[in-house]
């Protein structure tokens, strides 16, 4: 490891118990243990988090923005999976 | 690529910012977008982290402990924003060493307010004023720019940043009702950070040629004359709080125009600290150098540490060297 930077992490905080852990940024530490700590530090000064989580950036794979299109294609025609297109009458209650 | 092909493309994104759509990393980009944002984004880092040293000064000498816990908390917000903003440049394809040896090697720019003294304890109270208000101003916009990660690190700014404005404030409005000596350290320390901070909105809209550009991208929301007038008149209102006068003997109410007018700038000096003339551009060039030289044995420390504990983890039984 004797580059000129120390590897980046990519911090999650779940704020609350009972939420997710939400993306917040990145920086920089030398360890799993060296990230928490920095991520406390940079992002929790006002108590904004609960739980962190610190993930290599090099093993965040993600989808490609240019193939979003293909990708995402299979639930455009499937309105069928939406409440809106069961026909019920109205005296059905509950539903 | 084509030029039908990258018309398209410059087209799409257009597109995609006249109907408010963020730009995340990743996404398309025209090369100029992404250099633009790499050049402003790692200047507002730098800004931030040099910002630290003028009121640094004045840790050790607060005249409270509640002064002293305010300041401290302020200048470890500003490493926390430095931290986001280069954390937000980094998403566009740059590295951290990258961008620190263009500050620590005079390429990159940072805010020229920061190259003005912190002589007395008020100045303190200006900066938390004057120079945060300022900053405020022009970052509440950006919370609205059109690259996802930069827009994202100034909501997170701009909820802190509050603090340090009414930090200032209570400084300058406890001076304010002390002794005379007090009310003159006040009424100087305002006299010489007025105007700075006015130019801190950067020069004349008719002077700026790369405006035009960055309000299409919307990465740039008001213009520097507006955010500049907005300033002053808020400004002006709160100094009779403090009952300071404002060094401009032309600030006057207009009542047409619904604003403050105030005194024609002279942005020579503007210039002159853009240039490297002011009076601590050497002073806190130096101080970052120093301060990442000497701390060269830490992060090699600090890599070497984690080395051995991965070695360690990996081959519990062999000897490491």
């Amino acid at each position: 490891m004797s580059k000129k930077n120390w590897p980046l992490w990519e911090i999650f905080i779940r704020s609350k118990q009972g939420l997710n852990h939400k993306h917040v940024g990145s920086l920089h530490a030398v360890n799993s243990e060296m990230a928490i700590e920095n991520a406390r530090d940079v992002y929790t000064r006002r108590q904004e988090g609960v739980s962190i989580w610190v993930v290599e950036s090099v093993h965040i794979t993600a989808s490609n923005p240019d193939a979003s299109e293909e990708l995402f294609e299979p639930a455009t025609d499937k309105v069928y999976r939406h409440p809106t297109f069961y026909d019920l009458p109205d005296e059905v209650k509950h539903m | 690529m084509t030029d039908a092909r990258q018309l398209s493309l410059e087209e799409n994104f257009q597109g995609k910012i006249d109907r408010e759509i963020k730009i995340e990393p990743k996404d398309w980009m025209p090369e100029k977008y992404r250099r633009t944002l790499i050049r402003q984004i790692s200047q507002h880092a730098h800004s931030e982290i040099v910002g630290m040293l003028p009121e640094g000064n004045w840790i050790t000498r607060a005249p409270s402990l509640r002064r002293k816990l305010g300041l401290l908390a302020k200048v470890q917000d500003e490493a926390g924003h430095g931290l986001y903003l280069y954390s937000a440049c980094e998403t566009l394809g740059v590295e951290r060493d990258t961008l620190l040896d263009q500050l620590h090697t005079g390429k990159a720019k940072y805010s020229s307010i920061f190259n003005y003294p912190t002589t007395t304890w008020a100045d303190i109270g200006a900066i938390g004023w004057l120079v945060d208000g300022a900053a405020i101003m022009n970052q509440v916009p950006i919370c609205r720019c059109s690259f996802g990660p930069y827009a994202r690190a100034m909501v997170r700014v701009c909820k802190e940043e509050s603090f340090h404005q009414r930090q200032g404030f209570e400084i300058l409005l406890t001076l304010s009702k002390g002794t005379d000596a007090q009310r003159e350290m006040l009424q100087d320390a305002v006299n010489r950070w007025w105007l700075p901070s006015v130019m801190m909105f950067g020069p004349p809209d008719a002077d700026s040629p790369n405006t035009a550009q960055s309000m299409k991208w919307k990465i740039k929301r008001f213009t520097n004359d507006d955010l500049r007038q907005k300033f002053v008149d808020v400004s002006v209102e709160q100094a009779k709080i403090l009952g300071v006068t404002l060094p401009d003997p032309d600030l006057k109410w207009n009542e047409e125009r619904g604003h403050y007018d105030f005194g024609e700038i002279n942005w020579d000096e503007f210039w002159e600290v853009v240039k490297g003339n002011g009076p601590c551009n050497k002073q806190r060039l130096d101080a970052r150098r120093k301060a990442h030289n000497e701390g060269a044995w830490v992060r090699e420390a600090a890599m070497a540490y984690a080395d051995k504990q991965e070695q360690r983890e990996a081959a519990p039984f062999s000897k490491v060297a």
